[in-house]
């Protein structure tokens, strides 16, 4: 065995040298890294990097400019990092073309870094702060996102310059038995929801007696408001594959796949082209780095289904049948794929994998609680300052999540709830704040972990809106095997619809908590298990706002339109302003005898277009429930 | 939706190119509906029965995967297609005003093609940019901070010129420059 070890160690040195001779060495070398990952391209990174280019050629400078993926500050896109001999690397936010030009004609050609406009540096220095000098750098601790946006997701020696494939290496040295007890020891828990432990998981496959079996990798994220999965994908596709090599390696199975939506072209053209680069070098395919191991993958585009998420549908969904989930048991590590024992995995859960066979057991199990090691990732978005991916130790409280690492809400306004776990999670309240983040408390307190979605809100959201957004979404995608899942969830949504347009009645709450019930107990898969969980928080941590909706027939947020109007309060609007006229779509602003604006209440969709448009010196444009509260202030007014 | 003329012979030779590709087997099912819907925008039940017959399967078993899955649409698209994200961060900041801005707009509703076949416009779950919500996918052009305003803004860009996205873009940044 040792022989078979050292024999795979020199085949991987050879590999890693001839990497470390290609890559250009940062020493002698200026780089810009531009990250374009969907969220930078959204924001315009593809128009920086032409602009860098440009100016680069046309004043004949030697440096390069090379795509990454997204280094998770979403806030701040389109992100570059210029790492410059004799400088450390620094981060620059909201870059521009003027920005780009500026930059390379005074710090690529000049030697001014242009401070003012630097985010962060990446390296420590004596000139300008880290991630680690802000809290939010301070609270993370990155593990599976440590490489994203730092190295070129489509070249393959950069991801092995920094030890990749390392791992897959080590892992080849041992027996696959001792690499399931590895991850067994570990105790990582599945990422994809349920928290399930992986390496019993990879026991029961690797145990089964079917010789032929099957690894995937579940990169089906269709939770809105999540998109952990993509950006990895997109960020450092290499990582994924080695894990899924291990896990292929320690289960006995030679095929494996990448099960991804369709809806992530990018992301799928980042694998396909990694898939390639590592068949190249030998680390996928035939005979493995001369082990006699042979692994390969493919890709399996998803075709927009929820519900496929769930590994049952997701199997039947590859075989070619609608994605309907199955009976458990037998399990997939049983009874999977065509029939064979199966393993299926999160993106993040292989992504994980590497880094536990390359740094150690007890390493990864000094990160995090004790029954949920690691770190826990999540994509921050909502009314928070700072919002992007995050990656924290597991135990950390909700409030760091928001306030530290978040920055705290958007505008000084006030936190209401977080969302935590998408169409399967619950809303948590401000008492909730200080769980910390595992996943066994969150179960407690009525949300799931799930796969990572993360959404604060604040004052302004309404929450029986965002109960019956999530039941919409998780009614719609219902694959309608199960009645209570099919039926009752439509039930629901009907009556939330109602509470939302003001229809809502008293026994309407009773209704919803029963029909509740019946959807958990009566459904097969987790789409339905947990579908009445939005519904369920939001009656248990926000009762008072149905209370409003139904009694009152108002909405304490100001957001459902049906229960609200617009109103232009006279003694602030001003004759000499007429910002909101242009700003309606359907020209319901008009101007009084006396010059001041006025809204026709018959026209007006409630677009939300006017309080934007209003200067903020007047601020004269307010939102007021019930919709009545007009007729009111008219008279007040008059 | 009635054929034009010719689109029939379209069909026929693109599917039976998408058939020669694969073995017929039902695993390769989806794969080849994805493909369909690559080179033709959607779907025909044209396309559907072909592929039924070599795969000898009920036609009716091609058709329950293509509804059951969203990807897949039974309609051509227009030649722009509009994607209103509706994703969590997107609906909470306002991402139904957008796609009902659009409606008004277009008078078509969510999932339909205009008369004459220019746009249509479909919701999505979710894009993946959550950070700039609200988010409208025209063509394969991501627009972020999207505004009632804004969509006048996309729509007069193609009625303007054909190079619509292109010219949009700078727009949007000669926009953002006047509000700083």
């Amino acid at each position: 065995m040792s022989d078979k070890k050292l024999q795979v160690e020199k085949k991987y040195l050879d590999i890693k040298t001839k990497a470390e001779e290609i890559i250009p060495l940062k020493e002698d070398k200026t780089v810009v890294m531009v990250g374009t990952a969907t969220c930078g391209k959204a924001a315009g990174a593809i128009d920086v990097r032409e602009a860098f280019k440009e100016e680069i050629k046309k004043r004949e400078l030697n440096a390069e400019v090379v795509e990454v993926g997204c280094i998770g500050h979403c806030y701040a896109e389109p992100l570059i990092v210029i790492s410059k001999p004799g400088f450390p690397s620094l981060c620059y936010g909201n870059v521009d073309e003027g920005l780009s030009k500026m930059l390379v004609e005074n710090y690529l050609e000049g030697d001014d870094p242009c401070y003012e406009f630097a985010l962060v540096a990446l390296e420590p220095n004596e000139e300008f702060p880290t991630f680690t000098d802000f809290p939010r750098g301070a609270y993370e601790g990155k593990i599976i996102l440590e490489q994203c946006g730092l190295i070129d997701p489509e070249d393959i020696n950069q991801y092995i310059s920094v030890d990749g494939y390392h791992a897959l290496v080590n892992a080849l040295g041992m027996e696959p038995g001792e690499v399931i007890e590895t991850i067994k020891e570990s105790k990582l828990r599945g990422r994809g929801g349920a928290g399930f432990p992986t390496g019993k998981k990879w026991e029961f496959c690797a145990n089964a007696k079917d010789p032929v079996k099957y690894v995937i990798c579940n990169a089906d994220e269709g939770d809105p408001g999540a998109f952990m999965d993509r950006s990895i994908l997109e960020s450092n596709p290499h990582q994924v594959i080695e894990g899924l090599i291990i896990c292929g390696y320690a289960v006995g199975a030679s095929d494996g796949f990448i099960y991804v939506r369709s809806e992530y072209p990018q992301a799928v053209r980042r694998i396909n082209a990694a898939l390639e680069q590592a068949r190249e070098i030998g680390l996928l395919g035939e005979n493995i780095l001369d082990t006699g191991f042979n692994f390969d993958i493919e890709v399996f585009l998803g075709s927009g289904a929820f519900v496929c998420g769930e590994e049952t549908a997701l199997i039947n969904s590859m075989e070619g049948k609608t994605g309907m989930p199955r009976h458990r048991p037998p399990y997939p590590a049983e009874v999977g794929f065509r029939g064979n024992p199966t393993i299926i995995n999160n993106v993040k859960t292989l992504s994980y994998v590497p880094h536990i066979l390359l740094k150690g057991v007890d390493w990864f199990k000094g990160i995090g609680t004790p029954d949920s090691p690691g770190t826990a990732v999540f994509a921050l978005v909502g009314k928070v300052e700072n919002t992007g991916l995050v990656e924290v130790p597991m135990g950390t409280t909700l409030r760091s999540l928001v306030y530290d690492v978040g920055g705290g809400i958007r505008n000084e306004k006030e936190f209401k709830a977080v969302q935590i776990g998408g169409p399967s999670g619950g809303c948590l309240p401000e008492s909730a704040l200080d769980l910390p983040i595992d996943f066994d408390s969150l179960q407690e307190a009525g949300a799931i972990m799930g796969s990572g979605g993360l959404v604060v809100l604040d004052e302004n959201d309404c929450m029986v809106e965002i109960a019956r957004f999530f039941l919409d979404f998780t009614q719609k995608e219902s694959c309608g095997k199960c009645t209570f899942c099919r039926l009752g969830t439509k039930h629901m949504l009907d009556i939330l619809k109602e509470i939302t347009i003001g229809q809502g009645e008293k026994k309407h709450l009773a209704i919803l908590g029963e029909l509740a019930l019946d959807i958990q107990n009566g459904s097969l898969c987790g789409l339905g298990k947990t579908a009445p969980n939005p519904v369920l928080t939001t009656l248990r941590y926000f009762m008072d706002e149905y209370e409003e909706h139904i009694q009152g027939r108002r909405c304490p947020a100001l957001m459902c339109p049906e229960l609200i109007n617009f109103y232009i309060v006279p003694k602030k609007c001003s004759k000499l302003c007429s910002a909101c006229v242009g700003s309606c779509p359907v020209e319901a602003i008009y101007t009084r005898e006396d010059g001041l604006k006025a809204i026709d209440l018959e026209k007006c969709v409630k677009c939300n277009s006017c309080p934007a448009a209003c200067p903020p010196e007047y601020d004269a444009i307010i939102k007021v429930s019930p919709p009545e509260r007009v007729e009111e202030l008219e008279k007040e007014n008059a | 939706m009635e054929l034009l003329e010719g689109e029939k012979e379209v069909i026929k030779t693109q599917v039976s190119e998408i058939l020669g590709q694969h073995s017929h087997h039902c695993e390769n099912l989806v794969p080849m509906l994805q493909e369909v819907q690559n080179k033709l925008g959607y779907v025909p039940e044209l396309a559907m029965e072909k592929i039924a017959d070599a795969l000898e399967v009920p036609a009716i078993s091609v058709y329950s995967i293509v509804t059951f899955y969203n990807q897949l649409r039974l309609n051509p698209p227009g030649d722009h297609q509009i994607k209103v994200c509706l994703g969590t961060a997107c609906h909470m900041i306002g991402g139904q005003i957008i796609l009902n801005s659009f409606e008004r707009r277009l008078e078509i509703e969510e999932g339909e093609t205009t008369l004459d076949r220019k746009f249509s416009l479909e919701r999505v779950a979710c894009v993946g940019c959550c950070a700039i919500a609200p988010v409208v996918v025209v063509d394969d052009y991501v627009d972020g901070k999207v505004t009632p305003t804004r969509v006048d803004g996309i729509l007069l860009s193609f009625e303007n010129n054909s190079n619509g996205v292109k010219k949009e873009q700078e727009q949007k940044q000669g926009e953002g420059k006047n509000n700083e």
